[in-house]
């Protein structure tokens, strides 16, 4: 086949900008062949190479004396103590999801597996993070239920329980949606994988499944903003096949037992190409290609399209040649392809040779080394306009708007697609805050959030930043568990728009300052710009997913509160409602400042809760819908009412942070309050759980009409 | 008590339900689908959860043709125990070892929780932990759970009291709320609920604990 020429307009379909282009000509003293075009682009793209973020992701905590790996290698790994570690990351899909719901969703849980088992890890659990558009946007049923069964199609057949996630609706994400994979495995600290090749001459193994045209070209795609076009990018999403990722997961854990296995990388975006680079950057190798031993499902393939094909469930390894038997008897063990592609050398060269030609004779590390890095221009956000007047409301009003949203409505419907407790080890299913899970064959547990609250962010990126990651770090306190370390998922808009880099700039200034005071380092992570349709950005969503560790399931705090339980909220309650829930669902006003985030206060009352975690029946946050919100839903999950004595709307749906409602048996108050004034931590009685009604004050509502009204609103709000 | 869990390349709950044969007592092997014997010696067959052979299309059909399922039919028609909790029931209903099929779900869609479920009987060796009529909860996680028989089986099933657990509000559209399913000589259960997910308190219920319990005694002492 004749290869196209490099003209202009081929350069500007593969998303490199001239000067990028210009670069590649000086780094190569010629210009680039077709093939070689294809991979400069997918290296070279932002999904990659990280270039616009890149200066500022490097300002993020990510060591502590609990880090084993951080940010760079496929997941992040911490020491969880007795030679065993935790393995995560979370990673974006979006733009294949807003294409192709089912498969673009799916095949972001099977990235995110394979970035886990790549480490030597067996998965044990996933999350999801979820943003639609507003519910009566033509696409957003349709979204909601093709991305759900992808999360689920793929997680349930591969067999790791999904035990958490969240799931929000808003107008910004009308036209990109965002689906954000989380997955956490069990390692033991002297059996973890790295990508980094060693030894000269060493084969190079590729496994798994067969090369196909799908995907050609995603990582391009997922760097560029939307348009009208969309419908003809529906061929660059990938098929997933979960089958095959269960088989190639159990092979590569086995394989590694064998002792075969020097380096491994999972093909994720931009295949065959990045994985190579990357395997010989970090061994300071290079590495030949023979493409014709590659295994294809479809005939007549170009170099150009193995090299850019993002076919699911495959692997590449570097290999101890002498182990091959027992290697080739693992694959046939699990009937899976596998071939010798090709070899590391020593010189810095990535050559790929395909039907007795040279396709490609590109210096290797410059690929990933040369990349261009920007420091794109960028403005402060400006200062939130202050929040105007509140209307007066009935309080119990407040609370149906609330309940009654799809944004806070219960997410049954969503989670019950999901299995939650294969592998029998979960603790505690979704739902309920935290998901855990058993560290299996032992008393630990490990506890799993992810948050993040749009709004916070996109008034006040820098608070936006710290509360994501205080939210986190509440949710682990909640449930007895010390948080450990995080990832974040970063999804902004076009980074070229100064504002919009100054979101993305402000927000990682205030995840890292969290981090550090939180003592939760970053250790992974993956950004996702130009989530733009026609020029409309989304809401900045970085999301946070974060892991805590439970040294005994038996300290666990629970979420049931008993009839005549005290209601107390540990912290300082000062009524902010601005960019509130309340604002927000009953007059549809996104006004005012982000909370601000006190780190001292949020790491004593998290300490103080933690501390007191034997006195304390049930816990929970307090966070979108303040007080009002979390003490329906303790109420609502323990089949009980609660009585508050207060009707101050600002009071009852604030949003101030570094607080907790937690319910407390009648005697151990004196204790609860003891400690409480010994450690100098705020706390306040607000009320009392039993009965069959909620109160706030002398309004008054049945439990039997707001439980259904929490239960059914999210069903009826997207599919009525 | 000797056991074996069938394990197909895409099984994923063979390692819960050999950690709660073991609780039980019993004595398990791992037995990999390419094999074409068993163990000597076998009381008992378990055929676990999970995605045998990918089941895109018809759950289990796959899987049924496999050289080990032709060990699991001769184990049962040697008057051997065998039994299958969720993708297992859809492999047994293949193999014929039991009668009917699982059609996809009648909400289409994939479906996890906690499933209220009763006890329909306690003849057999593997309710014998419970009292007849006795309401209990187990999880549930399937995509193709909805049962289906018709009326001459069905009634066959009734008569001879072999519907072991109905639904407690049918999650799935299953004929008459049946959740699990007997053989003729009581020796072959096929359940779509996972007993395995619900056998200590860490997993915030333990009502599966019996049916291991009573099953590891009946053959024990048996």
């Amino acid at each position: 086949m004749q290869e196209p020429a490099i003209t202009p307009d081929l350069i500007e379909a593969h998303g490199l900008k001239d000067d990028e282009y210009a670069r590649i000509v000086r780094l190569l003293n010629r210009e680039p062949n077709f093939t070689e075009l294809g991979i400069f682009s997918a290296m070279w793209n932002e999904h990659c190479s990280y270039k616009s973020s890149k200066k500022w992701l490097r300002t993020l905590p990510t060591t502590g004396p609990q880090v084993i790996c951080g940010p760079g290698e496929n997941a992040g790994i911490v020491d969880i103590g007795d030679g065993q570690a935790v393995v995560f990351k979370m990673e974006s899909h979006n733009h294949p999801s807003y294409i192709e719901p089912y498969q673009g969703a799916a095949t972001g849980v099977g990235g995110i597996l394979r970035d886990v088992f790549t480490m030597g890890a067996r998965p044990i659990a996933a999350m999801n993070s979820l943003s639609f558009g507003v519910p009566d946007h033509p696409k957003t049923a349709s979204l909601v239920s093709g991305v759900v069964a992808g999360v689920g199609g793929y997680g349930n057949c591969f067999g790791v329980p999904t035990v958490g996630g969240e799931v929000r609706f808003h107008p910004a994400y009308n036209g990109n949606c965002l689906v954000n994979a989380f997955a956490a495995g069990l390692v033991d600290t002297d059996k973890i994988y790295y990508s980094e090749a060693s030894g000269i001459g060493m084969p190079v193994v590729y496994l798994g499944a067969k090369t196909g045209r799908d995907g050609v070209g995603g990582a391009t795609m997922a760097s560029a903003e939307f348009d009208d076009t969309i419908e003809e990018k529906r061929p660059t999403v990938q098929v997933g096949d979960p089958f095959t990722e269960k088989r190639l997961m159990e092979a590569t854990l086995e394989l590694m037992a064998t002792g075969a296995v020097i380096s491994i990388q999972d093909m994720g975006a931009a295949g065959l190409t990045c994985s190579a680079v990357e395997m010989g950057d970090k061994g300071g190798l290079g590495i030949r290609l023979d493409l014709d031993a590659v295994p294809q499902r479809e005939e007549n393939m170009t170099a150009y399209e193995m090299m850019l094909s993002e076919s699911q469930e495959r692997m590449l390894m570097v290999l101890r040649p002498e182990k091959e038997a027992e290697a080739k008897a693992v694959f046939d063990k699990w009937d899976l392809d596998f071939a010798i592609v090709g070899e590391t050398i020593a010189e810095d060269k990535f050559i790929i040779c395909h039907k007795g030609e040279v396709k490609a004779d590109l210096p290797l590390s410059p690929l990933s080394g040369e990349a261009p890095e920007y420091d794109r221009p960028w403005v402060e956000t400006p200062a939130a306009t202050p929040l105007g007047a509140v209307p007066q409301i009935d309080p119990i009003d407040g609370l149906r708007a609330l309940i009654g949203s799809p944004n806070h409505a219960a997410k049954q419907w969503v989670y019950q697609q999901y299995d939650s407790q294969v592998m029998a080890d979960t603790i505690r299913t979704p739902g309920q805050g935290a998901g855990i899970v058993r560290v299996h064959g032992t008393t630990k547990a490990l506890a799993f959030t992810s948050d993040v609250t749009p709004r916070y962010v996109m008034a006040n990126p820098v608070e936006g930043g710290k509360q994501a990651v205080a939210e986190a770090f509440r949710n682990l306190c909640a449930v007895g568990a010390k948080p450990l370390a995080s990832t974040d998922n970063l999804n902004f808009g076009n980074p070229e728009k100064p504002g919009i880099m100054g979101q993305f700039v402000g927000a990682i200034r205030g995840i890292g300052e969290a981090c550090s005071a939180l003592e939760m380092p970053i250790v992974s992570g993956n950004v996702s710009l130009y989530n733009e349709t026609d020029g409309t950005g989304i809401l900045p969503t970085p999301t946070i997913g974060a892991v805590g560790l439970i040294p005994d399931i038996d300290a666990i705090i629970g979420t049931v509160a008993q009839p005549g339980d005290a209601a107390y909220v540990i912290g300082a309650t000062a009524g902010h409602l601005g960019q509130s829930a309340l604002m927000w669902e009953m007059f549809a006003r996104a006004e005012g400042d982000a909370p601000p985030v006190d780190l001292a206060a949020e790491r004593r009352n998290g300490d103080f809760l933690r501390a007191q975690a034997s006195a304390i029946r049930a816990a929970t946050d307090l966070s979108d819908g303040g007080l009002a919100l979390a003490a329906f839903e303790m109420a609502e999950c323990s089949e009980t009412g609660v009585s508050l004595g207060i009707s101050d709307i600002a009071t009852l749906f604030g949003e101030d942070q570094a607080r907790y409602l937690v319910a407390v048996a009648p005697d151990a108050t004196d204790a609860f309050e003891a400690a409480a004034q010994a450690g100098s931590v705020p706390i306040e009685k607000v009320g009392s759980f039993g009965g069959d009604a909620l109160s706030f004050g002398d309004r008054v509502a049945p439990m039997s009409e707001l439980a259904p009204l929490y239960r059914s609103a999210f069903e009826e709000a997207i599919f009525g | 008590m000797k056991a074996a869990v069938i394990v197909f390349p895409g099984s994923n709950c063979d390692r819960d339900m050999a950690v709660a044969l073991r609780a039980a007592g019993a004595d398990v092997s791992m037995v990999w689908h390419k094999e074409a014997e068993l163990p000597s010696g076998l009381d008992l067959i378990a055929v676990p959860g999970g995605f045998s052979f990918g089941d895109y299309l018809r759950c289990g059909a796959i899987a049924a043709q496999s050289p080990i399922c032709r060990a699991v039919v001769d184990h049962a028609g040697r008057g051997g125990f065998v039994l299958g909790v969720c993708n297992g029931f859809q492999v047994l209903t293949e193999t014929g070892l039991l009668p009917g099929a699982l059609m996809r779900n009648g909400s289409i869609r994939f479906v996890c929780r906690s499933q209220p479920l009763r006890v329909e009987t306690n003849a057999s060796a593997f309710t014998s932990g419970y009292a007849a009529g006795a309401e209990i909860a187990l999880p549930i996680a399937h995509h193709d759970g909805n049962y289906f028989a018709d009326a001459e089986t069905l009634a066959a099933l009734r008569a001879e009291d072999r519907v072991a657990f109905r639904y407690v509000g049918n999650p799935n559209g299953s004929v008459d709320d049946i959740a699990g399913v007997l053989s003729e000589n009581r020796r072959v259960l096929g359940m779509m609920p996972h007993p395995e997910r619900a056998i200590e308190p860490a997993h915030g219920a333990t009502d599966g604990a019996a049916l291991f319990a009573g099953l590891v005694g009946a053959l024990v002492s048996g």
